[in-house]
């Protein structure tokens, strides 16, 4: 019988002094490109071009007011006070609504997932109510609550409680068996379990679930100030909105739009991109 | 010195959606403290749902669990589990955070003594470099070592192991098995260890419960594992054995 022979072959030290390129830096144009945050702002640039060509064009600011007339508009209504006053009136309704539903969303969920007959019933009621609008409860709720931010609220709770719930149900129904058997090896039952393991060990789907439960809400209600927006005198966006197209101030119609649409920009990407940022994806468990 | 698990006629039997299924039959053992027992046994012989009963996950329909003495009655902090699972790590702690998460949710020690505590124990396993790091960004070996960790940390009565090493590469698995040996030589602490593995059953353990299939019922023990040794050829003997023991009624069979 034969014996293998082992021969040393270090190539490493050998070649040491004729390093390769391990790392190469990368140019500032590069660099720039590979940031998402400028490819989108790029993307944003050129659609503001495009609208202010069509909008030059069309020369008619009561069908379409360019994007300068546009950014004017909104300008002068900040500068004024009117636009924050209406976007905080609205927000404010809004911050009650939301709260509100995630609270209802957090009581239905815990029940859900502590007993099966609390699950038969969220199963049950987000499927009846889920693909019911908002919007279309307005009438009803204006007949039960009244011209003022009750109703408001009360759709609002319906757009985002079952999103809510629905998601944050499903995230607490993935998170593993490992993992539930290690938060009950530690003694960890009830209350403390859903904060220490199911809710953290669940996140990305509870978030996801926040995030489309806020977009519902905030559409919502922006169209149910359309409807009707003074209350106690003061109204919200929608309502700004339709005031002004009933002046036919249509720059100002755009600048309210383009406010709806700056502050779910901001909302998305500011605030839900930084909760992700330091958590789903912190953790590994969200790319 | 009574023994410090006793386990003796136990049945386990789970329901699945059609039927009821019975685990392991009238099974007996016990184990002593500073015991590295191992269970051994072709899948199916219910090794793993017999360390879920020992962990107070199921509940036998005959027999009985004690523990010091004590029933077994449901999963506490005294019989750390460790599972194969690579995410048995909480991925929103820090390694640190996950080896302190036990000693803080059990209070059994303030916070500063419980960093104290799973920094000494990681330093056992040899993973100071990563305290801080989130688990996604370690091996699976490493991952492992926390979990090793975080049930050694808490000093519980005994270490349930269910197949730690078997999703791990062979020469990651070595290393891991050559480490948890040498952490028994510092600590003597206990260890239930289930494996499929024979070879890895004769490096880990001193005791070893043979284990037959559906349903699983004890078929042998073997005793002074650890007076075996790889390099005079008795760990191969003794391998070539058990293998021997374990398919002896299928060999026939066919």
């Amino acid at each position: 019988m034969g014996e293998a022979k082992i021969l040393i072959r270090d190539d490493a030290i050998a070649t040491s002094d004729t390093h390769g390129e391990v790392e190469r830096k990368l140019g500032v144009t590069e660099l720039l490109w590979n940031d998402g945050f400028v490819r989108k702002a790029v993307i944003i640039v050129v659609l503001a071009a495009i609208w202010e060509a069509y909008g030059s064009l069309l020369d008619n600011p009561l069908l379409f007011p360019t994007f300068h007339d546009t950014v004017l508009a909104l300008v002068d209504r900040v500068r004024d006070g009117t636009i924050p006053l209406r976007a905080w009136a609205s927000l404010k309704v809004l911050f009650m609504g939301y709260a509100a539903g995630i609270t209802l969303a957090a009581i239905l969920t815990i029940v859900a997932i502590s007993t099966r007959i609390g699950t038969d019933f969220l199963e049950t009621v987000t499927a009846m109510f889920n693909p019911l609008p908002a919007i279309a409860l307005l009438p009803l709720a204006l007949i039960w609550f009244g011209l003022g931010n009750g109703s408001l609220v009360f759709v609002l709770i319906h757009s985002v409680l079952w999103p809510v719930a629905l998601n944050t149900h499903s995230g607490f129904k993935g998170v593993s068996n490992t993992l539930r058997m290690v938060g009950r090896n530690y003694g960890l039952r009830g209350f403390p379990y859903v904060v220490r393991i199911l809710i953290p060990a669940g996140f990305g789907a509870i978030l996801t679930g926040l995030k489309i439960g806020w977009a519902f809400a905030w559409r919502t209600l922006i169209a149910a100030e359309l409807v009707f927006g003074v209350s106690s005198g003061q109204g919200g966006l929608g309502w700004f909105i339709f005031e002004n197209r009933n002046l036919l101030d249509i720059p100002a119609v755009f600048a309210g739009l383009l406010t709806v649409i700056l502050i779910g920009l901001v909302v998305e990407n500011l605030i839900f991109r930084t909760i992700e940022r330091n958590t789903v994806q912190k953790w590994g468990t969200q790319s | 010195m009574p023994a410090l698990l006793d386990v003796s006629g136990v049945t386990l039997r789970y329901k699945t959606s059609s039927a009821v299924v019975t685990a392991t039959e009238r099974v007996g053992f016990s184990v002593d403290r500073s015991d590295r027992f191992v269970l051994l046994g072709p899948s199916g012989c219910g090794k793993s749902t017999l360390l879920k009963a020992v962990g107070g996950y199921i509940k036998p329909s005959e027999g009985s669990m004690r523990i010091n003495g004590r029933d077994i009655s449901g999963p506490g902090a005294d019989r750390m589990m460790i599972f194969q699972e690579f995410d048995q790590l909480l991925p929103w702690k820090s390694v640190l955070g996950n080896v302190m998460f036990p000693l803080l949710m059990t209070r059994r020690l303030p916070r500063k003594e419980a960093e104290q505590r799973a920094r000494a124990y990681l330093e056992k396993v040899g993973l100071t470099r990563v305290v801080d790091a989130y688990p996604h960004t370690l091996s699976g070996g490493m991952k492992q070592r926390v979990a090793i960790a975080r049930g050694m940390a808490m000093e519980p009565d005994i270490l349930l192991m269910d197949e730690p090493f078997a999703a791990l590469d062979a020469l990651t698995r070595r290393t891991c098995q050559d480490e948890l040996l040498q952490l028994w030589g510092e600590t003597r602490f206990t260890v239930l260890f289930v494996t499929h593995s024979i070879a890895e059953a004769i490096k880990i353990g001193n005791r070893i419960l043979l284990l037959s299939p559906h349903p699983g019922r004890v078929k042998a023990e073997v005793i002074d594992v650890d007076q075996v040794s790889s390099e005079d050829g008795s760990a191969a003997r003794l391998e070539r054995q058990i293998h021997d023991l374990l398919f002896a009624g299928s060999a026939t069979a066919h």
